[in-house]
């Protein structure tokens, strides 16, 4: 539960992870949640290819993190931060992630509804193979999973929810991606096929 | 030139050839090529499906319980229909009975994702393309109050919650940000809603946005989670639990307290906004009476929803169940899903091999084998395909047959089944929605009927949804809490070789798995899916398909916008979906829009 007058603030990671470097978003979010622990008014949520319907969660945020794989037509593996209003004009102006047409939807959705987010951050990687199927994420786009997530966190320390380094290892059944869809067991898998 | 097929269409394929095909990566499996001739009506239309499923290859060998869970991913958006029907098919198979709750629970669940499918479908899905968007900007927020207070109750619908609702969309419009609302044809011809109908649409259209999220939690409270909950070969993976005392996590009073009041919501809902929306947009549309295709010759629906636990004959399915042919209601035929002369699938136009291809296969001696090869007469290459040649392998999807006949499925085919059966809880919704446009009993058979029948089924599975959890709940105060028979649950206790079928009314039509098992495994599973009936090639004779037959004669205003193409296919909620690109003859991207 928040405390009144506290941001929801929401950290979102979206992407196929059976695309290769489209995963990405949901690969960071999947390590910062095995990493860190959040103060109450945040919520990480793996929204994978769910679409439109990910409005009921965005609206219910006031400020939003989103981890994505993102056409910026810049080097493969380049990580880049946008913020609040850069980012509906940055999509409308070029395309910008595979399922950029679910999110930006999302977006203007939650903007019709009257509820767009105060604060809004897409930390988004450039993708350098999205054509493998079943495929791992490349080594320039996995090396950026940290550097996400370090941004992640100065953004939150910066919103007034710092997030905390578990001390506990994360219990299995607390994982967001389990059942041997998770980071290193499915690439072992996609490595060997 | 032309040919006459075996079902009645006339087919010319001398025209400029249009055609419409998804691109995206994500989702968008159905491409539509079609003829129009020189007053740019359809004379021609060819509908294949563009992606390979292969469930069925992915099965073979694997534990009969677990095919439920699998057959689910077939499609995120008919969540749990698949699965429904698969342990309907392992309990066929091994005659396995359930208890009435499990029954009760399984139908909320099913009636749940019609209301759930169909709200979302008219709202987001199929919604504009009989709304302008960009038009509602244009309207009076005075006036399009008093429509809304003139055709519902419905308490949203002051000047001031329309006034507002118009700033933002202006704001958003002249952003240039049309987000959910860009690639459509805003300002064509084909669209006829005064700008207050469009804008009291809208309104709809982001308020149904906001309340599907509810409906979903029916789902999340039986079946643990959605999209794809969970299900159990023998019943329901529910425990019932009302004293709170016992399991973490079993339904208590609380939890069906909360799924009383969401079946609540539904069905007001339903009869304030979606019904009345579709009347009164039937009404600017009702000169608009194409794309009836099949609908108005042959039709066919399985029937779902069992009265009682463990009949599935017609006299206690609450959906009606029958084949139509040739447009004679005075007859519904029974239908036989262990009958191999009954349902058989041809694969003479679709990628696969059968050793004869003049032979169809009925289910239980399935083959899926890809063959992936071109017609003689195709444009383009394998990999880039510029015009299909019909004459040839063109579908990923099979064309199944009943007796021989192409049919539709769907909500329009339950209904006019229904109708046919003389069943008054559709028959007379149906007439006094027709009487009320003032329009005839056959304005049914078209596009606009098909929409029509979809909202009247939403109301009736809301409906329909109240009673079961009344029903279930007496049962619960009477003492009963069994949700599964876990007699058979061993397979030491199952006879060395099987075989078995299972059926549903999915929100988009007849869904039937048929299943062998041998030596405890899976040994062969089939799955013909409604889009598969709706959306088939033509078969050995040359009967088309329901969606081919349901743009035959059609006329567009502009081929190069076939928003009347979309219209169609769309209404017939095609499980294949989602954005699709449209391609002008001579191969150039034209534009970007939503199929469904």
């Amino acid at each position: 539960m928040s405390e009144a007058g506290q941001d929801r603030i929401l950290v979102l990671g979206i992407g196929n992870i059976l695309w290769a470097d489209e995963g990405f978003g949901v690969r960071v979010v999947e390590e910062f949640h095995r990493r860190y622990a959040v103060p109450d008014n945040v919520t990480i949520l793996d929204g994978g290819t769910q679409g439109l319907y990910l409005v009921n969660y965005v609206e219910d945020a006031d400020a939003l993190i989103v981890f994505d794989a993102i056409d910026y037509g810049l080097a493969p593996g380049e990580l880049k931060l946008v913020r609040d209003d850069e980012v509906p004009r940055f999509t409308g102006a070029k395309k910008m992630s595979l399922h950029q047409t679910g999110f930006q939807e999302v977006l203007s959705a939650a903007d019709l509804l009257g509820r767009y987010p105060k604060r809004l951050a897409l930390i988004g990687c450039q993708p350098l193979d999205l054509e493998d199927w079943g495929g791992p994420l490349t080594e320039p786009v996995r090396a950026q999973i940290e550097p996400a997530i370090r941004l992640a966190c100065e953004l939150l320390v910066q919103w007034g929810a710092p997030p905390v380094p578990r001390t506990e290892p994360l219990a299995p059944a607390e994982r967001l991606l389990a059942n041997d869809i998770d980071h290193l067991n499915y690439e072992m898998r996609a490595r060997s096929a | 030139m032309g040919i006459q097929t075996p079902n009645g269409f006339n087919l010319d394929n001398s025209g400029k050839r249009i055609v419409v095909d998804p691109l995206t990566r994500i989702e968008g499996h159905l491409r539509v090529e079609v003829n129009v001739d020189s007053n740019n009506v359809i004379r021609n239309a060819v509908s294949t499906g563009t992606m390979w499923r292969g469930i069925e290859t992915i099965l073979r060998n694997r534990d009969p319980r677990d095919a439920w869970a699998f057959t689910e991913r077939i499609c995120g958006v008919c969540t749990g229909t698949h699965a429904l029907t698969s342990v309907r098919a392992v309990e066929n198979a091994l005659g396995i009975s359930i208890p009435e709750n499990a029954n009760s629970i399984r139908n909320i669940m099913q009636l749940c994702l019609q209301v759930h499918d169909h709200l979302v479908h008219f709202y987001h899905l199929h919604a504009l393309d009989w709304v302008d968007v960009v038009s509602a900007l244009k309207a009076d927020p005075k006036a399009t109050s008093a429509l809304a207070q003139s055709i519902s109750d419905w308490p949203l619908s002051s000047p001031g919650y329309f006034k507002d609702l118009q700033i933002r969309l202006t704001k958003f419009v002249e952003s240039g940000q049309l987000g959910p609302f860009k690639n459509a044809y805003w300002g064509h011809a084909a669209y006829k809603l005064p700008p207050e109908a469009n804008l009291m649409a809208v309104a709809h259209y982001l308020e149904a946005l906001d309340f599907q999220k509810e409906i979903v939690k029916v789902h999340t409270i039986y079946g643990g989670k959605n999209p794809h909950p969970n299900w159990l070969v023998g019943g329901v993976p529910c425990a019932i639990n009302v004293d709170g005392t016992g399991a973490v996590g079993a339904i208590n009073m609380e939890r069906l307290n909360l799924v009383s009041s969401i079946i609540d919501r539904c069905i007001e809902f339903t009869e304030q906004v979606y019904l009345p929306d579709v009347a009164a947009i039937g009404s600017f549309y009702k000169d608009w009476l194409y794309g009836g295709g099949l609908s108005g010759k042959s039709v066919m629906a399985y029937g779902d929803i069992p009265e009682n636990a463990n009949d599935y004959s017609a006299k206690n399915l609450k959906l009606p169940r029958g084949v139509i042919l040739n447009g004679n209601l005075k007859e519904v035929l029974p239908i036989d899903h262990a009958d191999p002369e009954q349902i058989q699938e041809f694969v003479t136009h679709s990628w696969y091999k059968y050793p004869d291809e003049t032979k169809g296969l009925h289910p239980w001696d399935g083959i899926t084998e890809p063959n992936y090869q071109l017609g003689p007469n195709a444009k383009g290459t394998k990999t880039d395909i510029k015009e299909l040649d019909e004459g040839g392998k063109y579908s990923w999807i099979k064309a199944p047959r009943w007796r021989g006949n192409a049919v539709e499925v769907g909500p329009l085919a339950r209904y006019i089944v229904g109708y046919a059966q003389g069943k008054p809880e559709f028959k007379e919704p149906t007439e006094k929605f027709l009487k009320d446009l003032n329009l005839p009993v056959t304005a049914l058979f078209s596009t606009l009927g098909r929409t029509a029948a979809r909202a009247l089924e939403c109301q009736w599975a809301a409906r329909q949804m109240r009673y079961f959890q009344d029903k279930l709940v007496a049962r619960i105060k009477a003492g009963d809490s069994s949700t599964a028979n876990v007699e058979k649950w061993k397979p030491e206790s199952w006879p060395k070789e099987a075989k078995g079928f299972g059926f549903t009314e999915a929100p988009r039509g007849a869904l039937a798995h048929w299943i062998k098992i041998k030596d405890t495994k899976i040994d062969n599973y089939q799955c013909v899916v409604p889009t598969t009936w709706n959306g088939s090639p033509r078969d050995p004779k040359g009967n088309i398909g329901a969606f081919e037959a349901s743009l035959m004669d059609t006329p567009m205003a502009d081929p190069e916008k076939p928003l009347e193409i979309l219209r169609t296919i769309h209404s017939f909620d095609p499980c294949l979906a989602c954005s699709t690109h449209v391609m002008s003859p001579d191969g150039q991207e034209l534009a970007t829009v939503k199929v469904r």
